[in-house]
């Protein structure tokens, strides 16, 4: 039986998605059925805050939330630190989501650079460590370098996410060997997280040996979110299947795959 | 007495606690996780602690995100 799972959790589902950037939240719903993931990320930030005027009541967070399009009973939260900058601010926005999710696992990300939210790797190990420690089920979002995913692991991260291409730029796996190394050296869990575009992007991660694939603009930005989240789901499981039935060594010249005797007029 | 809530000097009479402000400021405290002079609290902590003059608090909820 072909399992999956992180820090002694088993998903049915290798496709993690995320919850950001849909046209609406009744589209997430219906991408989020069709992907067939158990597992989505969540932001968390401040609550808008307005401020009672002229005797009126303030509005706080009963405007529609976003829990409120989420089964929980089906799908596992997984809370994000993106858009931190600081291992500080990261630890802080973990311990933040624990509270509002009552889990204790995190998405950690701590981006080191404004224009290719490439991962501040240092900050990042930092930062794991601490969570670590005070009992998280750390999955970080890394560079796609096995030296650093090394690291990690020896931090305590329950699983590497290495990115394929940067966060939203759907370029597909920029270094595919890379990814191979990871799997090979690493003792968790693989996932590969930001840079899928389109299905075969998926598919590739997946042959390469990925135990998993992490994705939200793919799916939320396509012209129909639910139709890709079905292509995703696929994808995932065409790669995985293709990974582990191994593929045939490549060659520089044809082999032909019908008889060569017994051919009419020779 | 003025506290300083999501980064923002906000006015609210005081001493007051969490769970008060949050009602205060109806917000339904099933749905938020709430930092308290940079101390993340409990849930079941809201009704003890006390926000005063001058006090930090961040209030956050689940949004989406990847």
């Amino acid at each position: 039986m072909d399992t999956f799972s992180i820090a002694g959790r088993t998903f049915a589902s290798r496709l993690i998605i995320g919850t950001g950037k849909y046209p609406s939240h009744p589209v997430m719903v219906k991408a989020h059925e069709a992907s067939g993931a158990d597992m989505v990320t969540v932001a968390v930030r401040r609550v808008n805050i307005s401020l009672p005027r002229g005797g009126a009541a303030p509005r706080g967070s009963k405007e529609e939330s976003l829990l409120d399009y989420i089964d929980t009973s089906k799908y596992f939260i997984l809370p994000n630190t993106a858009g931190c900058y600081t291992a500080d601010d990261a630890v802080r926005t973990a311990r933040l989501g624990r509270e509002a999710g009552l889990s204790h696992w995190v998405k950690l990300e701590v981006i080191g650079d404004e224009r290719t939210l490439f991962p501040d790797n240092e900050a990042l190990i930092e930062a794991t460590r601490v969570l670590v420690r005070e009992g998280f089920v750390v999955l970080p979002y890394t560079s796609d370098d096995p030296v650093v995913c090394r690291k990690l692991e020896d931090a305590g991260a329950s699983a590497v996410m290495p990115l394929g291409a940067p966060i939203g730029s759907g370029l597909g796996i920029q270094n595919p060997n890379n990814i191979r190394i990871i799997r090979e050296f690493s003792h968790v869990p693989v996932i590969v997280d930001a840079g899928v575009g389109t299905a075969s992007d998926a598919a590739f991660a997946m042959e390469l040996g990925a135990d998993g694939v992490l994705m939200n603009t793919a799916i939320a930005g396509a012209q129909d979110p639910a139709a890709m989240a079905e292509a995703m789901k696929l994808a995932v499981r065409a790669g995985r299947l293709a990974h582990l039935a191994g593929r045939i060594p490549r060659k520089m010249y044809a082999t032909a795959s019908s008889p060569i005797e017994g051919l009419v007029g020779r | 007495m003025t506290i300083t809530l999501n980064g923002d000097p906000f006015d609210v009479s005081g001493p007051l606690t969490v769970s008060q402000l949050l009602t205060a400021l109806d917000i339904d405290a099933r749905r938020v996780a709430v930092e308290h002079n940079l101390v993340v609290l409990k849930r079941t902590a809201f009704d003890a602690a006390i926000v005063r003059e001058g006090d930090q608090v961040e209030i956050v909820n689940f949004v989406g995100g990847g």
